[in-house]
C-alpha cells in the first residue's frame, strides 16, 4: 500500500477514486511518566516518553487508515494529512486522513 | 510571614535551576542542530506539492517528531513579558528548536531510505498539556523521493 502526502504520482495513473479514509488514535501515558515529565519541565529539554508515545500513536492511526483503505479495495492513499489535538490532561488524539485510490502503473 | 519567605526562596531556587539547566541544554541543543544541519544540507527539502518528473521515483512518507518542554525560567520570563506585550523570545527559541529537530529527524529517515528529495513538507504543532506542564509537540512530514534506478550501493549524492 502506497501512502503519500502528494496528490500526483508521476508514472502512475489513478484509475478509481474511492473516497476519504481515516484513522485515529487517542493515547495517554501512565502517571509515572507524567510525573517524570513534570520534573523535566523545570529544567527544559525533550520529553522522550511523549515523543515515543505520539509516534506510536501516529503509527496506529495510520494502520487504521490503511485497514480502511484495504477494505474499500484501494492500493494507495494519497494527499494524507496528520492532525493532533490535546483533548485532556495527558491525552492526545492523532487523526490521519487521505484519499483512497486505485493506481495503475503507466 | 515566614511561609511567604520560604515560598519566595523556593521560587528563586527553581528559577536559578531552570535558568542554569535550561540555558545550558538549549545552547548545547542549538550547537548540535547547527552541526546536523550542515551534515544533512545535501538533501533538499521543499514545500512544493508537485513532484519532479525527470526520472522514475519511488515514494515514501517520512516523518520526524519531538516533544519539547519549557523550563521554569522560561515560563516565568514569558509571564513577565506577557504583562507588557511583545515578542515572547523564550518560547520562540523553544519552538525553533522543536521545528528544526523534527525536520532533522525527518531528514534522517529520508537519508536512510536513500532519498534525493523530500517534497510537500508539512508541520503540525500541538500543545501537549498535562496539568501545569507546558510542552509542545512538533511533527514534520513529507514525501521522500527515492530514485528507482539506484540501488543503495550506487546512490550518488551531490555534496554541498
Amino acid at each position: 500500500m502506497l501512502v503519500s502526502n502528494l496528490e500526483i504520482l508521476p508514472g502512475h495513473t489513478i484509475v478509481r477514486h474511492l473516497g476519504l479514509v481515516q484513522g485515529s488514535s487517542v493515547r495517554s501515558k501512565h502517571v509515572g511518566r507524567d510525573i517524570a515529565a513534570t520534573l523535566k519541565n523545570l529544567f527544559g529539554g525533550e520529553l522522550r516518553g511523549y515523543t515515543e508515545l505520539l509516534s506510536d500513536s501516529r503509527d496506529e492511526a495510520t494502520d487504521r487508515m490503511l485497514e480502511q483503505a484495504k477494505a474499500v479495495g484501494a492500493n494507495a492513499v494519497l494527499n494524507i494529512r496528520y492532525s493532533t489535538s490535546s483533548i485532556a490532561a495527558g491525552a492526545a488524539e492523532i487523526f490521519v486522513y487521505g484519499t483512497a485510490v486505485e493506481l495503475q502503473d503507466d | 510571614m515566614i511561609d511567604l519567605y520560604v515560598q519566595a526562596a523556593g521560587i528563586v531556587v527553581l528559577l536559578i535551576l531552570g535558568y542554569l539547566f535550561g540555558q545550558i541544554s538549549e545552547r548545547r541543543h542549538f550547537k548540535r542542530l547547527r552541526k546536523r544541519e550542515v551534515a544533512t544540507a545535501f538533501l533538499p527539502v521543499v514545500a512544493t506539492r508537485y513532484p519532479p518528473t525527470d526520472q522514475p521515483y519511488q515514494q515514501l512518507l517520512v516523518s520526524g517528531n519531538v516533544v519539547i518542554a519549557s523550563d521554569y525560567f522560561k515560563g516565568f520570563l514569558a509571564g513577565l513579558i506577557n504583562l507588557f506585550g511583545g515578542r515572547v523570545t523564550p518560547f520562540e527559541s523553544m519552538l525553533d528548536r522543536a521545528r528544526r529537530e523534527s525536520l532533522l529527524r525527518m531528514k534522517d529517515a529520508a537519508i536512510e531510505a536513500n532519498a534525493t528529495y523530500v517534497f510537500n513538507i508539512k508541520f503540525d504543532t500541538t500543545r501537549i498539556a498535562t496539568g501545569r506542564l507546558a510542552a509542545m509537540e512538533v511533527l514534520a512530514y513529507g514525501t521522500a523521493m527515492i530514485p528507482l534506478d539506484t540501488t543503495p550501493d550506487t546512490v550518488v549524492v551531490t555534496e554541498h
